[in-house]
């Protein structure tokens, strides 16, 4: 089947059934989507589809075709960050980093909806991804601080 | 004011290693005298532990602690480039021996010496049996809790040992005067501006011999340590680029999963794969110990393989029902079984016969580290030996298991440890590479990448301990006068090292730590220790003992506090005898503004103090009681760590402790049903979500004459902190974590 991932088109041989996060991981080698729990309570495997965040480990491949998928490394790089991403530096958010993939693409997809999102509205969007260092804090600060500069540009 | 500045410089030598095309910089460390005479050491061995290596291609800075997403690679890095004038952007970071020059048991054995008491868990077994373990096996351990300072010498020690001999081989090659010449980014500067790369040095440096005794930078001209710095690996963690063990590609490899018996330590018997084998991709299932790999084209095709065989399995070896396991401690309690008496102070037994004395019991459950990223290896065996991938903290020992398991010899066994997402404790252990192991000799050749799917990880990690605790006390004239705590748990030590074939011999202080050292003058006190055998393997999760006695302690302290009708914060400060510990208390009783345990109606604060791993660390919480349920609004934490390395990876990591003890006090236990742990996904026992997290103020005091580390020190203050502010909020006395058993939060 055919899969559009951050703009490129791939031709993939898997189940229907196969979630989309193993045909990134496994399949394409596309690796900043992460596997944390494969029941959608963790929020690692965040990517967007059509521009909306989904958990990637709940997407069958078979539902896909004419979808655009947008994975961490489509939304910017180290050298054209998005805004987010920036923040996230700035604010030094990172501990072990594993969740922040998912973290930031669940954020890009607040920020397209509520441009400036109070801390209750960061609490509930945020609330499915789960940081095991505890990172909240600065997560939400970042957040604050990306909706700002977004905001001025 | 800090006393950095007088620290005494440790019994270390510099030295040089010629490497391919340059010198690598290092420390040795000459071995001390056995204390068991029975096992003298070799006179004068020694053996190079290598941090700077500079050849032609480029600066390399090594960094062997582990790296689990506390920012130590960064932080070793800087602490070598404070003195070797060289920018971190610039440089190449290195956490493992880099080439196979450096590959050697002596070496391993020496890069463990930093590596294994690094880590909290490790480090803190230096006080007790594991010491001496830890001799026999010739993996000298100098003294736990001045590892950190040990490093934050020897880093620096290394950096300016490299950057004099540096200038020596400038001054050789231009004929300027050593003294005439500067170093900076990388590069020695000539009298006359022009520079000479510390890369273009590199084989000028093989027959120099390095300089020794160079005094360290005065703390007034750190460009890095106590500065901002931007972590670094900041960029990639941001940027989803960051690999982690999960993310190897090895060409050629395979992809497999396991299926163990859900009860721990049980063994597997009949099973029927026939259905699994039919599945699409997959190639092989094998028996292993316990279990079966199933080895396929794609991990997803290893786990629904995984899903579809049936198979038996044998019993644990501890009881079946969680009820059984409480009613193992309960039984406790006794003199056969008591491992433990380090603190007796005055007559407890007198104080309390003269009263009738408070009572109560605590509970601490099973819980699991969890870390995000499920634990993973790559393990690959021909006939040249074995090559592993992996995220681990204990690299020696997996290099030994592999080896053992393989028939080869340790130096056979190549590690490469990867950034890993998370640990708590997790990677103390290293089943999922044996597992690993024992799938690839039955395939020789072909890369084997083993990823536990989450409900594996959970059901087979080895959780902090279940430990319950004892008080009886008394107050006196408003005053707390005698507290006589016991605590029973199962030894962490004897379970942890039992899986690594050691005995851990004599008392295990994990069982009382984070209580019976706390520096507090109470009249009467006493704190005994009990080990209860037979329930489930345990291992060491971030602060290890202290993580549940640094609850029972404070829970305890603040019920007789409350019986005294004094306040929680007042009396502690009078309590403490120790002027570190009166400073961090006061510290955040002044960020709080503390004003007693309840400031304003349904608003309830509480505080607790611990001493762990060294650092005394004082925490408050303030709750208030809402119509949703309980709110965390506030926190603040002041801890004393000798010297605040960096401020940003310092707040993060405090914030970072108090979340996860908190998320954990609420929400998390592991329970047995059937001999089966459970929960086996984040459903359940997911620690904290973002709704829940209080905005948290951190102080790091430097009046201390040591440097320590901060990845668990606020771990176990702020369960107790939470348990005092729920108290002041309603009234409720907590007694057990989960704390959501009893209240609701919102």
């Amino acid at each position: 089947m055919k899969l559009t991932v951050n703009g490129t088109e791939h031709e993939v041989d898997v189940e229907d059934d196969m979630p989309l996060l193993w045909v990134l991981r496994d399949e394409l080698d596309i690796k900043g989507v992460k596997y944390g729990c494969g029941i959608a309570q963790c929020g690692a495997c965040t990517v967007h589809l059509d521009g909306v965040a989904v958990r990637s480990c709940q997407i069958p491949a078979g539902s896909l075709a004419g979808s655009e998928v947008t994975t961490i490394e489509g939304l910017g790089t180290p050298e054209a960050l998005h805004a987010l991403q920036a923040a996230w530096i700035d604010h030094q958010v990172a501990q072990c980093g594993y969740c922040q993939s998912g973290q930031i693409m669940q954020a890009a997809d607040l920020l397209s909806q509520v441009p400036e999102p109070t801390d209750a509205d960061i609490d509930d969007f945020m609330g499915g991804n789960l940081c095991r260092c505890g990172t909240y804090v600065r997560i939400r600060a970042a957040i604050h601080s990306a909706a700002l500069k977004m905001k001025e540009a | 004011m800090s006393r950095i500045g007088t620290i005494a410089r440790r019994s270390f030598l510099v030295g040089g290693l010629v490497v391919a095309g340059g010198v690598a910089f290092g420390t040795y460390t000459v071995r001390k005298p056995h204390a068991n005479p029975l096992k003298p050491a070799p006179k004068g061995s020694a053996a190079l532990t290598p941090y700077v290596r500079i050849d032609a291609e480029g600066v390399t800075l090594i960094t062997p602690r582990a790296d689990k997403g506390q920012g130590v690679y960064h932080v070793q890095a800087a602490l070598i480039a404070e003195e070797l004038d060289v920018a971190l952007e610039d440089v190449r970071i290195d956490p493992g021996p880099p080439a196979p020059a450096y590959w050697n048991t002596a070496l391993a054995a020496e890069a463990s010496e930093f590596l294994v008491p690094a880590q909290g868990a490790m480090r803190s077994m230096t006080e007790g049996a594991f010491n001496g373990v830890m001799k026999v096996m010739g993996m000298q351990i100098t003294g736990g809790s001045t590892t950190v300072a040990d490093g934050f010498d020897k880093l620096r020690a290394a950096g300016a040992s490299a950057r004099e001999t540096l200038k020596l081989a400038a001054a050789r090659r231009s004929g300027a005067d050593v003294t005439s010449l500067r170093t900076e980014n990388g590069a020695v500067v000539l009298p006359d501006g022009s520079r000479l790369a510390y890369t273009d040095l590199a084989t000028d440096l093989q027959d120099i011999e390095v300089v020794q005794d160079v005094p360290l930078r005065a703390p007034e001209d750190w460009r890095y340590i106590g500065h901002e710095m931007q972590r670094l690996d900041i960029v990639a963690k941001s940027t989803g680029t960051q690999r982690y063990g999960i993310d190897a590609e090895i060409p050629g490899m395979v992809h497999a999963t396991v299926l163990l018996n859900p009860a721990q330590g049980g063994a597997r018997e009949d099973f029927d794969a026939a259905e699994a084998l039919k599945m699409r991709g997959v190639t092989d299932i094998v028996p292993i110990t316990g279990g079966l790999g199933i080895v396929a084209d794609n991990t997803w095709r290893a786990f629904q393989a995984a899903r579809a065989i049936r198979a038996d399995w044998g019993p644990p070896a501890y009881p079946l029902e969680q009820e059984d396991h409480w009613a193992a401690l309960s039984a406790s309690f006794t003199e056969e079984a008591l491992d433990s008496r380090k603190r007796d102070d005055g007559d407890v037994t007198a104080a309390l016969a003269e009263t009738t004395p408070v009572e109560a019991e605590y509970r601490a459950p099973y819980l699991a580290h969890a870390p995000l990223e499920p634990i993973s290896a790559v393990v690959k065996i021909d006939a040249q030996g074995a090559e592993v991938w992996t995220g681990t903290q204990i690299p020696r020992f997996v290099q030994n298991n592999v080896a053992r398991l393989a028939g080869i010899d340790p130096d056979q066994v190549r590690l490469h440890v990867a950034m890993m997402g998370g640990s708590f404790g997790h990677r103390l252990e290293d089943e999922v590479v044996k597992h690993a192991t024992e799938i690839a000799l039955q395939m020789p050749g072909t890369p084997v990448k083993l990823t536990y799917s989450r409900e594996e990880d959970m059901i087979h990690d080895f959780p902090r301990a279940i430990a319950m605790a004892r008080l009886k006390g008394s107050v006196r004239d408003g005053r707390v006068e005698a507290m006589d705590l016991g605590i029973a748990q199962p030894s962490v030590m004897a379970s942890q090292m039992g899986r690594q074939g050691l005995s851990a011999p004599g008392p295990d202080s994990q069982i009382v730590a984070g209580a019976f050292e706390q520096p507090f003058a109470l009249p009467h006190q006493r704190i005994s220790g009990y080990r209860t055998e037979g329930l489930a393997p345990v291992s060491s999760w971030r602060s290890v003992g202290a993580s549940a006695n640094g609850f029972f302690y404070n829970a305890a302290l603040d019920e007789l506090i409350h019986a005294a009708g004094t306040d929680p914060f007042e009396e502690r400060l009078r309590l403490a005898s120790d002027p570190l510990a009166r400073a961090v208390l006061e510290a955040v009783g002044e960020m709080s503004d503390w004003s007693g345990p309840a400031p304003r109606p349904g608003v309830g604060r509480g505080v607790a103090f611990v001493k762990s791993f060294g650092v005394p660390t004082a925490e408050v919480i303030e709750v208030e009681d809402s119509e949703d349920g309980l709110r965390l609004t506030r926190a603040w934490i002041a801890a004393e760590v000798g010297r605040v390395i960096d401020p940003v990876n310092f707040e993060n990591l405090c914030q970072g402790g108090m979340i996860w003890a908190l998320g954990h006090a609420m929400n998390c236990e592991v329970t047995f049903s059937g001999g089966v742990a459970g929960p086996d996904n984040y459903y359940a026992h997911s620690g904290m979500r973002i709704w829940q997290a209080p905005e948290i103020a951190v102080r790091g005091l430097e009046n201390g004459d040591r440097v320590l580390g901060i990845g668990e020190p606020p771990v176990p203050p702020a369960a107790p902190a939470l348990a005092g502010a729920i108290f002041a909020a309603t009234g409720t006395r907590l007694r057990e974590m989960p704390f959501e058993k009893f209240v609701r939060f919102a």
